[in-house]
């Protein structure tokens, strides 16, 4: 057994808002699945699972506002059954709405509650009832998953649990294949594009089916229906369900256009085209990850001021406490671009957009080799004394439009390929902008790069994040008169600086790390990872 | 519809500007002149314009390489990209 509980989403966050729930009593989660989504001062945020199991009792409602640390879920690590007995109509495990008009004590939440405050072997026993059936929870159409190595073997000091049904046979999939292992937001993801599980190819470790799977087999399914990948793109962002969208294109595709004419009605008339999805969400009810996506965006322009001076504060806030406790220093160094950007020129040539690097990768992969390199600047200030990082885990300052800025955190970042962190970069900008991250992307981060240089300033000197002792601060790649051997040419340039924190090292360290970064990116094809691809 | 096709220059002023739109959805074109730096304005970074050049490049139905990025620095400069790029993939085509 084992509380899930509101996570410190950063050092900023001291309390945040269930919103929304991803998962329902019952479902098996997986370590690193998503189970719910909380909603800071600064973004809404997808939090995930830290031990595998079984939803117990969802302890708080969406809609509330509660301290970190506060337990929100029971989650069961004894067992992981397919299915058990049915007490619980799962109906009601997946209309949080309903569930705030029962009366307590009948079962439902108010057993679940009384029952944490009896002991341990108590709580246990009232989790081990209000299981609901796996199978039962899982959307129509759908074949119940089958337990995997993905559930948690049974702790040895976890409770006796009874022991677990028989499966029921599982519903005929399409394919006839057993199920892979499935989280329950791929779940849910399935569910809204109406993808059928068990024709899914997973392609993640031991066979598990991702989200990626999920939205590559929603792709091809609906074949009757033609739609430009443009347009399908748009109506993914505008949140239009295409079902619903009359195509004018050849042989009645959809084009961009017909979406967003789709999108204008939808908002002409949010009462009569948008049944009820909004509002469920808002009252906290159960809504598939893709429609919640965009719930949540229509949300942000409602009260868009509102989270606009909470992210201020919440900024604020941080950056007071930064400069108020840690003695910046700082440094700047202008670092020639120009073998940088040949490699990465003839890297990118003969290759789609979608393939192709920017210069921002490369700063990123110097910035966290470098700090392999130097790792006094690579950690936290805990308690008087530095703490170094375990692993580069590099923060990165993205500006959001209308204001406000999210640092995600590409963990591991000097382990990765340039392409691999091009790609994180990518899938991080994009969903920091949605506000749809996920809790461990904004938390651990050992060093932090900021690159306002995509704004056009020159330079940039940041404010640490604390308890992180440095930040990296990329400017504008500009063309400047640079010497080469006595010869003077027209190069790119980028001034590096670094912000450092006194308490945890003195400006010599610094200058070791710029001088480092200056020199991973004048051998950029030396950088682990990227010989490899030079050689194709 | 992403065609090979040659698009004329009010063909190709709504492809830039649906593709700007697709990137930044709330683009505000009266504040973009044709000769004006979209980049800037709209202040696209190095992420969005890659993104921009792909759905540009999907539009218009044309490879579009690193080495045309400078002509996409304005609508007035990327239409005429547009316009003579989509022509002479149509030619080779044929």
């Amino acid at each position: 057994m084992a509380e899930f509980t509101m996570p410190s989403l950063g050092a900023d966050m001291d309390e945040g808002v269930l919103q929304e729930w991803l998962v329902a009593p019952g479902d098996r989660v997986g370590k690193g699945d998503a189970v719910a989504v909380v909603e800071t001062d600064k973004a809404a945020i997808e939090v995930e699972c830290f031990t595998s199991g079984t939803v117990g009792r969802l302890l708080v409602e969406p809609g509330t506002r509660v301290p970190v640390g506060t337990p929100l879920a029971l989650i069961d690590t004894a067992q992981a059954p397919a299915a058990q007995a049915a007490e619980k109509p799962t109906a009601e495990a997946r209309a949080p709405g309903a569930r705030t008009t029962r009366t307590r004590g009948t079962g439902g939440a108010g057993a679940a509650r009384k029952g944490r405050a009896e002991t341990p072997a108590g709580r246990a026993a009232v989790h081990a009832r209000v299981r609901a059936p796996k199978a039962a929870a899982v959307p129509e159409g759908l074949p119940a998953p089958e337990p995997t190595e993905k559930a948690a073997p049974p702790p040895p000091s976890a409770p006796p649990s009874p022991p677990p049904a028989p499966a029921p046979p599982s519903p005929p999939s399409a394919a006839g294949e057993p199920a892979a292992a499935v989280g329950p937001l791929v779940r849910h993801l399935a569910d809204g594009l109406g993808v059928d599980l068990g024709s899914v190819h997973g392609s993640g470790p031991g066979g598990r089916v991702t989200r990626a799977d999920v939205a590559q087999a929603a792709r091809p399914a609906p074949a009757r229906r033609r739609v430009t990948p443009y347009a399908r793109r748009l109506a993914r962002d505008l949140g239009v369900d295409l079902e619903g969208v009359h195509g004018t294109g050849d042989g009645g595709a959809v084009r961009a256009a017909d979406v967003r004419a789709a999108a204008r009605a939808a908002q002409a008339a949010p009462e009569r085209s948008r049944p009820a999805v909004p509002v469920r969400a808002r009252d906290g009810g159960h809504v598939p990850a893709a429609e919640a996506a965009a719930v949540s965006g229509e949300g942000a322009r409602d009260d868009g001021r509102q989270r606009e001076d909470a992210m201020r504060r919440a900024i604020g806030e941080l950056m007071s406490r930064s400069k108020r406790e840690i003695p910046h220093y700082y440094l700047s160094t202008v670092i020639d671009l120009a073998p940088a950007q040949e490699w990465m020129h003839r890297r990118n040539r003969g290759r789609p957009p979608s393939a192709r690097l920017v210069t921002a990768a490369l700063l990123l992969k110097a910035a966290a080799l470098a700090a392999r390199e130097v790792p006094q600047l690579n950690g936290h200030w805990q308690d008087g004394a530095f703490t170094p990082g375990t692993g580069v885990h590099l923060g990165v300052a993205v500006s959001l439009r209308g204001g406000g800025l999210l640092t995600p955190v590409i963990h591991d970042a000097d382990t990765l390929t340039p392409e691999d962190l091009m790609a994180t970069l990518k899938d991080l900008v994009r969903r920091a902008r949605q506000g749809r991250l996920r809790g461990s992307e904004l938390s651990g981060a050992t060093l932090t790069v900021t690159s306002l240089g995509e704004q056009g300033v020159e330079a940039v000197f940041g404010v640490i994040h604390p308890p992180q002792v440095a930040l990296v601060g990329f400017g504008a790649v500009v063309e400047r008169p640079w010497a080469v051997g006595g010869l003077l040419g027209v190069h790119p340039v980028v001034t590096a600086t670094l912000s450092g924190d006194h308490r945890a090292t003195d400006g010599a360290i610094g200058a070791r790390y710029l001088t480092a970064v200056d020199r991973l990116l004048h051998e950029p094809g030396d950088m682990p990872g990227s010989t490899i691809e030079e050689r194709e | 519809m992403s065609g090979t096709r040659s698009l004329d220059s009010a063909e190709a002023l709504t492809v830039v500007r649906e593709s700007i739109t697709a990137v930044v959805p709330d683009a505000d074109f009266t504040r973009v002149r044709p000769h004006d730096r979209f980049r800037d304005v709209l202040e696209l970074d190095s992420l969005d314009f890659l993104s921009l050049v792909e759905i540009l490049s999907e539009q218009a139905g044309v490879p579009i390489d690193e080495d045309d990025y400078p002509r996409l620095t304005t609508l007035a400069d990327s239409v005429e990209f547009l316009v003579e790029r989509t022509k002479q993939y149509e030619q080779s085509r044929r």
